[in-house]
């Protein structure tokens, strides 16, 4: 099959971008959008061009490192599922595909399809784990949890942090991916004792790192490719309620979002 | 050279215990002032960055996605096996190590794998506590299943994205200790070699994957866990990232390789559809349990598979090995679907391909059953094949899984180079020449928690450590190198891709170095190898400059190492006259085509050490023991 391929290039955060028309003339339905940027990429390289820098690794649709806006949806029209998974297939000979980066004020442009996720680590570092060094864990079955509740904590476990609710919210909230660790480790008992400080300490880096308030538009949803349920939102509000009510006496800390990439310095 | 792997004396039940009492111990006021860096962040460096992190070490911590969650760990399906013993159905720490190591064919040591199943128990109590949603009875305890030919049921999972669990896990506990300070976190971060000074490791050259600046990092001990090096096959069910530059720069600074051959080929992948295609996708052994493999009975019989009446179907493996049927070991899978396919029985357009059939558990169990089991897994079959394995049979073919051969490592962990120690995947240590399934998982984690924290601390406290700078001569030399071998690659004004070496490369050593191998076909591929090496450093095309992100720039310098690394393998393969595991030697086998083991000659760990460029490579063997079990002829009849 034909197709266009019209994508965002831009080689550096301060360099103009602009769309790039590719037509691509042969394109087998049955390769993954990623495969198809694969061929372009190739034919890009052999004539001296610089090819399109994306983000992918496992190529199975749970690493979280692809994603990008195809025609303004992220990930692409296929539900529950990610660029890496999506066979051409799902396309009409001689459609038009228009893929850009990921929009997001908290997401630093990097090059091309690939922007910076880094905010999203930083929201894990403010709370989402439970605080059990190695070594100090009582035998597995001394903690029973009821095969629902161990249901519905893996169905918040499944994100991948890949940051499409993030692209597709017209507020830019990151909310259903905090709301997912925050709905998985409040779910289960392990996480109890720290449920409260998890949700306020989460919640402030959320806004810390820049990102939009939620509004119950359910975008997020509708995009992500683990069909993450909008309750896990519900969910982050109410034990940030609860918490910042309990822990009106803590002094709450953030960490300051990081803007470039020289590591390490103090 | 004499390798001693420095196995404690006395029972192999409490060689574990007596070495962690013998041990030194760094005082806790001390720990702050050691600098430790360990690079990867999957099961294995992830849990060992982080415990190091608790115990109060100062961490620095490498990858080269944009997050440590990233780490091909993530992608593990089927589960993590540990000896607890929940179902009641016979298991204990001494049957896991039995099954261990003779699923291993005899190729793995012995006190290394019995201190692995030692640790599996704690494993799971670890993960449990971290919030890890493991699977669940009604009652609230923990589910097993059986996996991958095991007969009792000791795996592990959550859902079938073990993997992903088990490393959120380990990624949450990593940062936490960046939150608290112990750690720092160097994502987009490739180490592209090893400073060595003094004869031991103290430092690693990495290139910032988004500015390309070269950076030194200084330490007390290195710990590599990067994965394996399945990817030297370009197709595989490895992420594409994977590599193996870390280890191999670090064979070439003094790290002996040991047992590259032993490679292993998963038997339940989808398969190829075409050229462009760039990896392949697993789907989780434990199909397997329900799922029944078959081709037709006669050659070229191309009717749909349900035309094909029962009576013309051969469920070969359940022909040929009645007692386990199609819970055979992997290579033993594996190699039979290649053979039926060789016979020209194989299915699907390109004939690589045999059916497994769900329709009988179907009947049995109910579609509802066989959707809770294994919903998640049809849905991605039928994702990517546009089939529905409800109604007709999935097909599968093998494909390159893991790689059990890797850095030289001692009974500490420790590679040749002192300071140089190496987790995971990355070593060749517990799983002899095939892996069980599920063990993988279980082997990251026990190396990262359990086994590192201790060893390294022994390391520390009982070595002498020199005062070495960034900016001394050693480390600025290495900078150097890694400099020069940068602009080099930029530098040659070849026409073709990157990717096409690594396609040609990946096609050599899987038909001559994959499932089955012989003296001819590994000589050849040796030779082509070579002029393909060649080739690549005259006529590769690598566009894009080193100061910012340049994804053909990564890749050119991972497949440079692959095109060396190629070679070893296949030299290694050459120098086994025998099969075991997944190296199977046409000219070594059974009358009834199956595995011929050389214990007599063969009952070693082949490491093999770098003598400079252009030399052979120098074979050191540190033979193997077996006190407990006894090598015997693997029997799945
Ligand atoms: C599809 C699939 C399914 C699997 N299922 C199972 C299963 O069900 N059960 C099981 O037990 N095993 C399974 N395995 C095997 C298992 O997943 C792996 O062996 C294991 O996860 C390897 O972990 P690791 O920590 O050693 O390395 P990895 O997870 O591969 O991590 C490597 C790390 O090193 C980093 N790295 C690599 N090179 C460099 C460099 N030069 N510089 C900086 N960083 C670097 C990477 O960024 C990454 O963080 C599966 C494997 C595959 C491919
Ligand atoms: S919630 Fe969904 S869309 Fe958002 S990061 Fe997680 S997986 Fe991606
Ligand atoms: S590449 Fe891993 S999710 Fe797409």
């Amino acid at each position: 099959m034909k197709l266009t391929l019209t994508i965002w290039r831009q080689k550096d955060p301060g360099a103009k971008g602009k769309f790039v028309r590719y037509p691509m003339d042969n394109v087998n339905p049955e390769m993954s959008m990623l495969e198809c940027l694969d061929v372009l990429n190739e034919s890009l390289a052999e004539r001296g061009e610089e090819p399109v820098a994306f983000e992918h690794d496992c190529r199975e649709g749970i690493c979280g490192s692809c994603g990008f806006m195809i025609s303004g949806v992220a990930h692409g029209p296929l539900p529950a599922t990610t660029v890496c998974q999506l066979t051409m297939r799902h396309f009409k000979d001689g459609e038009e595909l228009v893929l850009e980066p990921w929009r997001s004020r908290s997401f630093p442009f990097v090059k091309d399809l690939v922007v910076d996720r880094r905010a999203f680590d930083r929201i894990i570092q403010a709370g989402g784990y439970v605080s059990v060094s190695t070594g100090n864990a009582p035998d597995g079955n001394a903690i029973p949890v009821g095969k629902e509740e161990a249901d519905r904590a893996m169905d918040a476990a499944a994100c991948i942090g890949c940051g499409a609710c993030v692209a597709a919210c017209p507020n830019g909230s990151a909310a259903l991916f905090t709301g997912a660790k925050i709905a998985h480790l409040g779910i289960l008992p392990q996480g109890q004792p720290e449920r409260d400080r998890r949700a306020v300490r989460m919640v402030a880096q959320m806004h810390a790192e820049g990102f939009g308030s939620c509004t119950n538009i359910g975008e997020c949803t509708g995009v992500c490719p683990k069909e993450i349920p909008l309750e896990v939102i519900a969910r982050m509000n109410h034990d940030y309620l609860y918490g910042a009510w309990r822990e009106r006496r803590q002094v709450v800390t953030t960490i300051a979002p990081a803007t470039d990439w020289e590591f390490g310095k103090k | 050279m004499k390798l001693d792997a420095g196995i404690p004396s006395g029972p192999i039940e409490q060689a574990w215990d007596k070495a962690r009492f013998e041990m030194k111990l760094v005082n806790p006021a001390n720990k702050r002032r050691h600098n430790l860096i360990v690079v990867g962040t999957g099961l294995a460096g992830g849990s060992a960055a982080a415990t190091l992190g608790e115990l109060g070490y100062n961490v620095r911590c490498f990858c080269f996605q944009d997050s440590p969650r990233r780490a091909h760990s993530i992608a593990a399906q089927g589960g993590i096996n540990a000896a607890k013993n929940y179902p009641n159905d016979g298991d204990s720490i001494y049957r896991l190590f039995y099954d261990t190591v003779k699923g291993g064919d005899f190729r793995a040591r012995e006190a290394n794998v019995y201190r692995l199943a030692q640790n599996s128990v704690n494993i799971i109590d670890q993960c449990v506590a971290q919030g890890v949603p493991f699977a669940r009875e009604y009652g609230g305890s923990l589910e097993n299943r059986s996996f991958g030919g095991a007969q009792v049921s000791r795996t592990f999972y959550a859902r079938g994205q073990t993997g992903q669990q088990l490393l959120l896990g380990a990624y949450q506990a990593l940062e936490r200790q960046v939150d608290a300070g112990q750690v720092t976190m160097f994502p987009r971060s490739e180490m592209l070699d090893l400073i060595v000074v003094d004869g031991k490791a103290r430092g690693i050259v990495v290139r910032n994957l988004v500015t390309g600046k070269l950076s030194v990092h200084i330490a007390d001990a290195v710990i590599l866990a990067t994965g394996g090096y399945g990817n030297v096959y370009y197709l595989s069910t490895n992420a594409k990232g994977s590599n193996a530059t870390a280890i191999w720069r670090a064979y070439k600074r003094g790290a002996l390789f040991a047992n590259p051959c032993f490679t292993q080929i998963h038997p339940t992948c989808i398969p190829v559809s075409g050229d462009y295609q760039s990896k392949l996708t697993l789907m989780s052994e434990s199909l397997r349990n329900d799922g029944r493999i078959w081709v037709p009975k006669q050659k070229g019989d191309k009717r749909p598979p349900n035309q094909i009446p029962e009576g013309e179907r051969d469920y070969y493996l359940e022909r040929r090995y009645p007692s386990f049927g199609n819970l055979v070991p992997r290579d033993v899978a594996s190699r039979n679907a290649k053979a039926v396919c060789d016979e020209g029985r194989g299915v699907g357009e390109t004939g690589l391909g045999v059916y497994l059939d769900f329709s009988e558990a179907m009947q049995r169990l109910g579609e509802e059953t066989i959707r809770e089991r294994y919903g998640n897994l049809f849905d991605m079959y039928q994702r990517i094949t546009d089939e529905n394995p409800y109604k007709v049979p999935m097909r599968i073919y093998p494909a390159i899984h893991y790689t059990m051969g890797g850095l030289w490592v001692d009974y500490q962990l420790q590679s040749t180079i002192p300071g140089l120690f190496v987790l995971g995947e990355a070593n060749f240590s517990d799983h002899g020449a095939n892996r069980l399934g599920a063990s993988a998982l279980m082997q990251g984690l026990s190396d990262g928690y359990f086994v590192i924290p201790y060893t390294v601390g022994n390391y520390l406290a009982s070595t002498k450590l020199g005062k070495v700078s960034e900016t001394g001569a050693e480390a600025q030399a290495v900078l150097t190198s890694v400099q020069q071998g940068v602009e080099r690659l930029l530098a040659i004004p070849g026409r073709r891709t990157v990717d096409s070496f690594h396609r040609e490369l990946g096609k050599i050593v899987w038909d001559d170095c994959g499932m089955s191998r012989t003296a001819p076909g590994l000589k050849d591929a040796i030779g082509r190898i070579r002029a393909l090496r060649e080739e690549f450093w005259q006529n590769v095309n690598v566009p894009g400059s080193s100061n910012d992100l340049n994804q053909s720039l990564e890749k050119a310098g991972r497949v440079a190492d692959f095109l060396e690394l190629g070679e070893l393998m296949c030299m290694d393969a050459l120098e086994r006259n025998e099969s075991c595991g997944g190296h199977f030697r046409e000219e070594y086998q059974t009358p009834d085509g199956e595995a011929q083991r050389d214990d007599e000659h063969f009952s070693y760990v082949a490491a093999w050490g770098y003598t400079g460029p252009g030399n052979p490579p120098e074979l050191s063997r540190e033979p193997l023991e077996f006190h407990y079990v006894h090598p015997s002829q693997r029997s799945y009849k």
